[in-house]
């Protein structure tokens, strides 16, 4: 049996399709964990990112934080976490939140101190305050690069959400661990297909989310 | 002639790191006039015009805007009272070209569509035909975005507009077409316009007042263009206005004092007999039959259309300067200018020599002939 055969049985079972452990109950949760998760992170990221590009300061502290936060292991952290607070969403959600920070906080900053400078001048000169000129003149132009901040951690969270399933909650990582521990590869091609899925959807909805959101002029600009 | 609309009274900008941008500067500025500050780079240009809205604040000294220190009033408001222009357009790219223009109106509070429609009205003041209004400034020449920039300025009709190398990115046919436009709409609105330039030639072009600022921060010379042409203050300014100061300078003088000699004009269609020369110039001026200038040509040959000699650039008594006329007469291998109506047609010619006589004496009047002949 090769890989499409497995994933052909494992979405023609018509069993997959419904329960607590069917295909949307677990796409459902997968995506909940991965929204809260994302948001959350954006939460604390977007401001940071937004106001240290914006005043051009703390750029080191920044990269440093980054660099820590990407040299921690996301499946680690959960087993720490999982071991000081027990079973829950908390022990998932820090580690995924923690790999979601750099990303967003990085490109933030990087995409605000890439604005050009000139219409920010103008824009002061012409008696804009500095919220105004964050948020109607720096954002706008910025845009493109904060929204592959997001989606980079986005795609990240999705794939790593996985682990999820270690601390017993669902998502689709459950597939592949109960696969896995019952060596039903069946399940286990089908829940990483599922991931991989979601993860292009993702990556569908970024793009129409920058078609939307960001004008033409900065597209047309680039 | 100008009441004083800013007073830089003996400003001081020392940067943080030690460096004196601007020396103890005291200028009054005239009220709805160009004045120019022009200068070596780093003299401190653009630290004393980012000092009048505050983008710079003086170390000592102050500013005083109708008699009333800037520092009194709120900084956004102080700059929204003042159009500001900076060298690369800094237009904001996610916005169409009238949202562009739009921008202090509605920062004031405007309605979107009034502010709109007075962002149309601004393009038509600026020369730009309105279908451009929906683009974005990628879309336009850097010429064409220079004019967005202008036209965004002067959108809320500030008194004042201040602008930093506004035309020093594009090349100088474009930049002679802006200035042009400047001085059209200043003739319009009469604002009060501070300009900043390295080009000496833009500041004698456009200046009522131009300040010349030497390395350092400090005020060389601050006079009328003609004045600063007759009578440079030092070494440093007559340096800096460059060897033909002294041709320069006759673009100040009129040409419509210039005699005119009508005799040598003749018709492309005119006989043997008309074409004896009626004066003492060499040569004929041969027109069209609606009296525009051909070329010149021998009197004692027959005329021949291809054969006759080129006539230089025709200037305009009265509305062009003894320096166009001599440009004229220099270009022309007969060593004399021919005069036109504002309808191209001839209507005399004038040579070198007389062009000469007539400068003499235009120095002599301005009081300035030992110093022009030094
Ligand atoms: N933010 C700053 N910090 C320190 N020094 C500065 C700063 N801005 C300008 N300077 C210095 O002050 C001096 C005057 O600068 P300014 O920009 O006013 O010159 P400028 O006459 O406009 O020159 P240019 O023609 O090159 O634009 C220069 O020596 C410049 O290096
Ligand atoms: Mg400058």
């Amino acid at each position: 049996m090769n890989v499409l055969d497995f994933a052909h049985s494992f979405f023609g079972d018509p069993a997959h399709w419904h329960g607590y452990d069917g295909i949307p109950t677990r796409l459902v949760e997968h995506i909940t964990y991965s929204l809260e998760a994302l948001l959350l992170a954006a939460v604390i990221a977007l401001p940071v990112g937004l106001v240290t590009g914006h005043y051009g300061r703390g750029g080191n502290a920044l990269a440093l934080i980054a660099t820590a936060g990407r040299a921690l292991p996301s499946f680690g952290l959960l087993v720490l976490m999982f071991i000081w607070l027990g079973f829950g969403l908390v022990p998932v959600m820090i580690p995924l939140v923690v790999l979601a920070v750099p990303p967003i906080l990085v490109t933030t900053y990087e995409a605000m101190r890439s604005v050009d400078p000139s219409p920010v001048d103008a824009a002061r000169g012409m008696g804009m305050s500095e919220a105004r000129v964050l948020f109607q003149v720096e954002v706008p132009v910025a845009l493109p690069l904060i929204l592959s901040g997001l989606r980079t951690a986005a795609i990240q969270i999705i794939s790593t959400a996985t682990i999820a399933a270690y601390v017993s909650l669902g998502g689709l990582g459950r597939y592949i661990i109960d696969g896995l521990y019952q060596r039903d590869y069946e399940k286990v091609v089908g829940g990483a297909t599922l991931v991989a899925a979601l993860a292009l959807a993702t990556l569908a909805l970024f793009w129409a989310a920058s078609r939307l959101a960001v004008s033409r002029g900065v597209r047309g600009s680039a | 002639m100008f009441g004083v609309l800013i007073r830089i009274d003996a400003v001081t900008k020392r940067y943080p790191d030690g460096t004196v941008a601007v020396d103890r500067l005291s200028l009054d500025i005239p009220d709805r006039a160009i004045t120019v500050l022009v200068g070596p780079s780093g003299c401190g240009k653009t630290t004393t015009l980012r000092m009048i809205n505050r983008m710079v604040e003086p170390t000592e000294g102050s500013i005083l805007l109708d008699g009333a220190d800037i520092r009194q009033q709120p900084v956004n408001s102080l700059r929204r009272s003042m159009g500001y222009v900076i060298q690369n357009a800094g237009l904001f790219q996610h916005r169409t070209i009238l949202d562009n223009i739009a921008t202090v109106p509605r920062l004031l509070g405007w309605s979107k569509p009034k502010a709109r429609g007075r962002a149309a009205e601004l393009m038509e003041r600026v020369g730009l035909d309105t279908s451009l209004a929906k683009r974005y400034p990628y879309q336009l020449s850097g010429g064409q975005q220079q004019r967005v920039g202008v036209a965004r300025a002067l959108a809320a009709d500030p008194p004042v507009l201040l602008m930093d190398e506004p035309f020093s990115a594009v090349d100088p046919v474009v930049r002679k077409g802006l200035q042009d436009e400047l001085l059209r709409i200043q003739d319009e609105l009469g604002k009060t316009i501070v300009f900043v330039t390295h080009d000496i030639d833009e500041a004698i072009k456009l200046g009522t007042m131009v300040a010349v600022l030497r390395t350092g921060g400090r005020l060389a010379q601050f006079a009328p263009p003609a004045e600063l042409l007759s009578e440079p203050a030092d070494t440093f300014v007559e340096d800096f206005l460059g060897a033909d100061r002294g041709i320069r300078r006759l673009s100040f003088f009129p040409s419509d004092e210039l005699p005119l000699q009508t005799g040598p004009l003749v018709r492309l269609d005119a006989d043997a007999a008309q074409r004896t020369a009626r004066s003492d110039a060499p040569y004929l001026l041969v027109t069209d039959a609606d009296g525009r200038p051909l070329g010149w040509a021998e009197p004692d040959r027959p005329l021949d259309r291809e054969r006759l000699l080129d006539h230089g650039r025709p200037f305009r008594p009265g509305a062009d300067s003894l320096r166009t006329a001599l440009d004229g007469a220099v270009l022309s291998p007969t060593g004399w200018a021919v005069a036109v109506d504002g309808d191209g047609r001839a209507v005399g010619v004038v040579s070198q020599q007389v062009i000469g006589e007539a400068i003499r004496a235009a120095h002599g009047r301005a009081g300035a002939g030992v110093k022009a002949a030094r």
